[in-house]
């Protein structure tokens, strides 16, 4: 019988993958990737893990293909980033069982600090890439994927976007196969990157991307569809859905194997069309290398490099528009109901620091009105940013601000160059227990495993004392000395390290008794909206209301309150 | 025919509210029970980086075929709402002829004393409008709330298709 489930692509992803016989997958959260290790973690055949970042995801990924199993690594763009180091050299070294990268790009930046096109990566890093279109396509190549690698003996790469990972759509499953593993001869001259080696590795690499061009030409993935020959669009991603959405009678060459290019049947679908276009998110990826083979060829206007595609947008790309920007009408993000980093920033606004910040729900923090977030760059930059800033400006106006996952991923070596260099302050550590924005996932702090099982426990304590913090002290989010701890050890002449814990609310979905609303007693002046909750704003006749069914029960707008027309619940 | 589509054309649900509204799921549901009928489906979220109470829209899509996950301006057969400002802002994608559930919103804000049914409610309203099977939309509706408060929800489903 036919098997039919809703995959999102990042499900289709993991469920391809895992019928081709996957062993071992490793993964650090990032929106919208972290569902394909999540979908993972069901299955008893798969050793599918958190990493503490994506540079050991991916060497732990790449270690178990060297040992003979099949294995994939998955992250966000940025993620990749982290990682390139492995990448670049495991383009040299090659395989031994199958190994898959998955990389979700963000157009739009639904979630992210920049919107990078990783299909560049491929090109760069010299790695065959596959790029569907939808979750269908997304399980068939996951599925595939493997195959193509221990073939080439290349780690393949899978680029997905925001639109296709978070797309569901009816997929039709198959049964896993198990794949034998296959056996590790040592042999250092494909393993062991010294110059000598890795130079011929280099010259194996050329001939091997030759190799994939041709192949990348049969391949089925990279299909021609000819209707009106009036008008004809190179496209790959969603852009092909999108594209085939605004012009359903236009020709199509649909680019699924897109690196490296089909160049033969590139060249024949432009001798086949009138007016040849490129379709494509973000870079001029295909268009450069269209132009590259001395194809005339319409692109778009460089404003449509930025953002996310739609079929609207399509038909303005095709009519030669340049992109007008609209202000985006969503609403602002905000920190939760009963979010414990609420707290910490309308402590840190009160002290007018200078908060060098990092990535996570704590970003938030910076806009207005908690506007107490000054730097957000990268993973762990809140603590080696916080280290060369309040050098230069004080430490005693300067505070580095991280998340506890974030704090593993990349803030411990920070807190090394901190202490080895001399840096004086305070690093706060947010601990709410759990990896919160890419939706509550474990770290080696909450001591639990990615399939929940318990493991070793990270004790952030411990390991700033090692790192070489003079103090290392807890508090409770809503402690009432909270906005004084903090002036008092960012004026200490030693480093610190404050470790702010509560747990997340989204998380233990723990229901406080929510605080009482006594209008009468209410003067409308506002102090109760300056800590940026959710459950409170104004209606639209100008009065405060709280929204008991958004409520976490905090009591921090009790505390706000000057005039007594919030109150504590009876029974707290 | 309760839409007056014929059967090659795509429906196009759109549902919009803030984070924790239960739009996500609502979504899920829909794009369930269209996927049961044997429709292609598709579903599609748009949301920003908050986890709870920014705006979320999800976009359904189905019929025999669906290109775009997302769905065009104008172009929504239904705008399924949770929270009225976000309606008002995305109106634009309703088509001229489309349905609004606006007035079913205020109606479920009324018969639902705990506000974790009213996106329950409003799927009862939108399965009128919809040729989806009954059994489809029961089961769908058993997967997408995986077991939790099945029998409730199941009766103010059923109770808003009366």
């Amino acid at each position: 019988m036919k098997k039919i489930l809703l995959l999102s692509g990042d499900e289709a992803v993991a469920r391809g993958a895992y019928e081709a016989g996957l062993k071992l997958a490793a993964a650090y959260p990032g929106t919208p990737s972290t569902e394909i290790l999540e979908y993972l973690t069901q299955f008893p055949e798969v050793d599918a893990r958190w990493a503490v970042n994506e540079k050991t995801s991916y060497e732990i990924a790449l270690g178990a293909s060297i040992a003979g199993v099949r294995s994939m690594y998955s992250s966000k763009h940025v993620g990749l980033n982290v990682a390139m180091d492995p990448l670049m050299t495991s383009a040299y070294t090659g395989v031994t069982g199958g190994f898959v990268v998955v990389v979700a790009d963000d157009p739009q930046m639904a979630s992210s600090q920049n919107e990078q096109d990783d299909r560049l990566i491929a090109k760069f890093a010299k790695i065959p890439m596959l790029e569907p279109s939808s979750p269908r396509e997304a399980y068939l190549m996951a599925r595939s994927a493997f195959d193509l690698s221990e073939k080439f003996d290349t780690p393949v790469m899978i680029r997905i976007t925001t639109r296709v990972a978070h797309t569901k759509e009816d997929v039709e499953i198959g049964e896993r196969n198990e794949v034998p593993d296959k056996p590790f001869v040592p042999n250092p001259a494909k393993y062991v990157m010294i110059p000598g080696y890795a130079y011929k590795k280099h010259i194996a690499l050329e001939a091997k991307l030759l190799e994939m061009a041709k192949y990348s030409d049969e391949s089925s993935l990279n299909f021609i569809e000819i209707n009106d020959n009036s008008m004809g669009i190179i496209t790959s991603g969603v852009s092909y859905l999108y594209a085939k959405e605004a012009f359903p009678n236009a020709s199509f060459l649909k680019i699924g194997f897109s690196y490296p290019f089909p160049d033969e049947k590139i060249k024949q679908f432009a001798k086949e069309v009138k007016d040849l276009y490129v379709i494509e998110e973000l870079e001029p990826f295909i268009e450069e290398h269209v132009k590259q083979l001395y194809i005339p060829v319409k692109a778009k206007d460089v404003s449509y490099r930025i953002g996310e595609l739609n079929p609207g947008l399509v038909k303005e790309i095709i009519e030669g528009k340049k992109k007008v920007e609209k202000p985006s009408t969503a609403r602002k993000p905000v920190l939760c109901p009963g979010c414990s980093h609420r707290p910490v920033f309308y402590a840190l606004k009160k002290l007018k620091a200078i908060v060098a910040g990092d990535i996570g729900c704590y970003t938030l923090g910076t806009l207005k009105p908690l506007d107490a977030m000054h730097t957000t760059v990268c993973m762990g930059g809140g603590v080696t940013l916080f280290d060369s800033m309040s050098k230069i400006l004080g430490h005693n106006k300067v505070v580095g601000v991280v998340g506890d996952s974030t704090f593993v991923h990349s803030g411990i070596e920070g807190l090394i160059d901190a202490a080895y260099n001399g840096a004086k302050g305070l690093l706060l550590v947010l601990d709410n227990s759990t990896t919160g924005m890419t939706g509550c996932q474990n770290n080696p702090a909450t001591g639990f495993t990615a399939k929940g099982e318990k493991t070793k426990k990270l004790s952030i304590e411990d390991i700033s004392k090692a790192a070489g913090a003079d103090i290392v002290e807890t508090i409770g989010a809503y402690a009432d000395n909270l906005a004084d701890k903090i002036h008092e050890l960012m004026n200490k002449d030693a480093l610190s390290v404050l470790i702010v814990r509560y747990p997340c609310k989204v998380l233990t979905k723990a229901k406080d008794p929510i605080p009482v609303f006594d209008g009468a007693n209410c003067k409308n002046c506002g102090a109760c909206l300056q800590i940026d909750c959710p459950a409170i704003h104004r209606n639209e006749a100008g009065n405060i209301v709280l929204e008991e069914y958004l409520c976490a029960g905090c009591d921090l707008c009790v505390r706000m309150c000057k005039f007594g027309a919030l109150k504590k619940a009876e029974n707290r | 025919m309760k839409n007056n589509k014929v059967n090659n054309e795509v429906i196009n649900i759109l549902f919009c509210g803030t984070g924790g509204q239960g739009v996500l799921t609502a979504a899920e549901i829909v794009s369930l029970a269209a996927m049961y009928d044997g429709f292609h489906t598709k579903k599609s979220e748009v949301h920003g980086m908050a986890q709870r109470g920014g705006s979320v829209e999800s976009h359904v899509r189905f019929g025999s075929l669906v290109a775009s996950p997302l769905i065009e301006a104008g172009a929504a057969d239904f705008i399924v709402p949770f929270y009225k400002p976000e309606r008002d802002r995305l109106i634009e994608y309703l088509s001229k002829d489309g349905k609004d559930f606006t007035a079913d919103l205020e109606e479920a804000q009324l018969n639902c004393k705990d506000k974790r049914f009213v996106n329950t409610y409003m799927l009862g309203r939108l399965s009128k409008y919809l040729n989806l099977s009954k059994e489809s939309w029961l089961k769908a509706l058993e997967a997408g709330f995986k077991g939790k408060l099945v029998e409730e929800n199941r009766k103010v489903f059923l109770d808003a298709v009366k």
